[in-house]
């Protein structure tokens, strides 16, 4: 692996940029694997590079149908934040923040994690009540957040509109300075380029067909495209299509698929500092450092695979900004998408073993799972390798859906995240 | 934007008049104490989620307010056939004969 630095970029200037290398090898894959991992997103990709880097288990593939971080990872607006309520999720989110802050040293990648912060305004007095119990649960998790006036929130955020006469106007807000967002594509690279380093194969245009089990029970490999591939233990990270994959290995899931959309505006010149949420009017805007502007809001109302999503709420959401900053009225839109995400019926992810022998899972991100991508990624490796929960993700089982001791972070934010 | 027949109202209308209720054919427990907690969590929790023919429920919110039920196809998202809540689902020879 070449090392990128100052002066790699400006001896490869020197000679035009034209003897830059491929970043990782194209790989095919063996006839076995310790690990296999299903789904080349951040969190696969991420949970082979802790794998062969903290665990020393080398021997993994990820394999992926299409080409690696084209799914959600791909697909995100990249908000990153741990203001969650409950303990549990705030000790989960705040681990990956605390490993986004070393991550582009850790990977040698700029994966750009810029701590601009994250304000979300409050509307009603509800939101306002709602805001200040998130602040104070937070405060007492060492996890930060602050309650700003809305002449407050103007001054961190200039464009805002905090008119009395507007239609849902700005009551004040809360801010979590440590967060921000980061560089998705760079995020997927990053952890590609070093695990394959470490000796991961990532195999991508490979799509696993069915995960086999043997006549113990246990997982025995996958099958896929390319054949058949033997494995000791299998992590499915395929977010919106975990059911599917599952499916094939007799494990039901509590989870639906909905199309999650976002759009992007015509570059301009920096103009909105940080990212700034609302729930109320319900959507959400942050500017990328090319310039455009990046929004989204909540999920299609109906379960889907299309990738896609319907038009109105694409006008929803762009009514709602347009009714927080009035001045982005003319601005043209460039792109829409969509990816799939799968939802829990309590909004928190599913994190560990299975009932099945070597099988692990990790998904029920659903809206909000880019911003945990190295905390999920590390404690899934960490499970992986031990066959045992960490203590960081040990709560987000499959089983508390029939123990009933939910992570009810849908109760608590009610909105997308 | 989605168009959905309302099988009530006989009318083909957008998808803004209705709202998605889930997955459909679920039935309530007969007999709710005597359910363990595994049949609880199949009943409240597990959904098929499945790629392809999806039985769904949806609500003429802002028409007649009734549920029915739907077929679609959640790859393409296109919607087989709708039918009156209470009457029982196509069947697969049906389905394949919609499909066409
Ligand atoms: C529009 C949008 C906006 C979002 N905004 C945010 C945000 O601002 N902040 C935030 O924190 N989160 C956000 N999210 C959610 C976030 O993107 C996801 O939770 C996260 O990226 C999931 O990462 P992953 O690696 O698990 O999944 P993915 O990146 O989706 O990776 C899963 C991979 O599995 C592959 N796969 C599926 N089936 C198979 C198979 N059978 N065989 C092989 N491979 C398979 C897929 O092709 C895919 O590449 C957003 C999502 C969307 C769609
Ligand atoms: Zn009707």
């Amino acid at each position: 692996m070449t090392h990128f630095s100052a002066l790699s970029l400006l001896s490869n200037a020197l000679t035009g940029h034209k003897n830059w290398r491929e970043q990782w090898p194209d790989a095919q894959p063996k006839k076995a694997y310790d690990v296999i991992v299903i789904g080349a997103g951040g969190h696969g990709l991420g949970a082979a590079y802790y794998l062969a880097k903290e665990f020393g288990i080398t021997n993994v593939a990820v394999i992926e149908k299409g080409w690696l971080g084209g799914g959600n990872t791909g697909r995100n607006t990249t908000i990153i934040r741990s203001n969650y309520l409950y303990d549990e999720s705030a000790r989960l989110f705040d681990h990956a923040v605390d490993l986004w802050e070393g991550l582009s040293q850790e990977l040698n990648y700029n994966v750009m994690f810029s701590q601009r912060g994250v304000m979300m305004l409050a509307h009603n007095v509800h939101d306002v009540q709602s805001f200040k119990r998130h602040i104070h649960a937070n405060r007492l998790n060492g996890v930060d957040n602050r309650w700003l006036t809305p002449e407050e929130a103007k001054a961190f955020c200039p464009p805002l509109n905090i008119e009395s006469n507007a239609r849902y106007p700005v009551m004040g807000a809360a801010l979590q300075q440590r967060a921000g967002t980061a560089r998705h594509d760079a995020v997927a690279w990053g952890y590609a380029r070093a695990a394959s380093a470490l000796g991961v194969d990532i195999i991508q245009n490979c799509p696993v067909l069915a995960i086999r089990r043997g006549t113990d029970g246990a997982v025995e490999g996958v099958e896929t495209t390319k054949g058949f591939i033997k494995a000791g233990k299998i992590a499915v990270s395929a977010a919106g299509n975990t059911s599917v994959v599952m499916e094939t290995a007799d494990v039901r899931l509590p989870l639906e698929s909905y199309p999650l959309q976002a759009l992007v505006s015509e570059p301009v010149k920096p103009v909105l500092p940080c990212v700034v949420m609302s729930n109320t009017v319900h959507a959400y805007i942050s500017q990328s450092d090319k310039g455009e502007l990046v929004i989204g809001s909540g999920t299609d109302q109906y379960t889907s695979y299309s990738q896609r999503g319907g038009l109105p709420l694409i006008e929803h959401t762009v009514a709602a900004i347009c009714e927080v900053f009035p001045m982005f009225r003319r601005m043209r839109m460039l792109r829409k998408w969509g990816g799939i995400v799968d939802v829990t019926p309590d909004r928190s992810a599913i994190l560990g073993k299975t009932p099945v022998k070597g099988l692990y899972v990790n998904c029920g991100w659903g809206t909000g799972g880019f911003k945990a991508t190295p905390g999920a990624a590390h404690t899934l490796a960490h499970t992986v390798a031990h066959d045992e929960p960490h203590p960081i993700n040990a709560p987000f089982t499959l089983e508390r859906f029939q123990t009933g001791r939910l992570i009810d972070e849908a109760a608590a934010a009610a909105v997308a995240h | 934007m989605l168009l959905i027949h309302c099988p009530y109202c006989d009318e083909t209308l957008p998808e803004l008049e209705f709202a998605y209720a889930g997955e459909a054919h679920i039935d309530r427990p007969e007999d709710p104490s005597a359910m363990t907690d595994e049949e609880w969590r199949d009943f409240l929790f597990i959904r098929n989620n499945k790629r392809g023919t999806h039985f769904e429920r949806w609500r003429h919110i802002n028409g007649c307010a009734r549920f029915f039920n739907a077929v679609r196809d959640t790859v393409s998202d296109k919607f087989l056939t709708t039918y009156k809540a209470g009457t029982p689902r196509p069947s697969d020879a049906e389905l394949e004969e919609l499909g066409k």
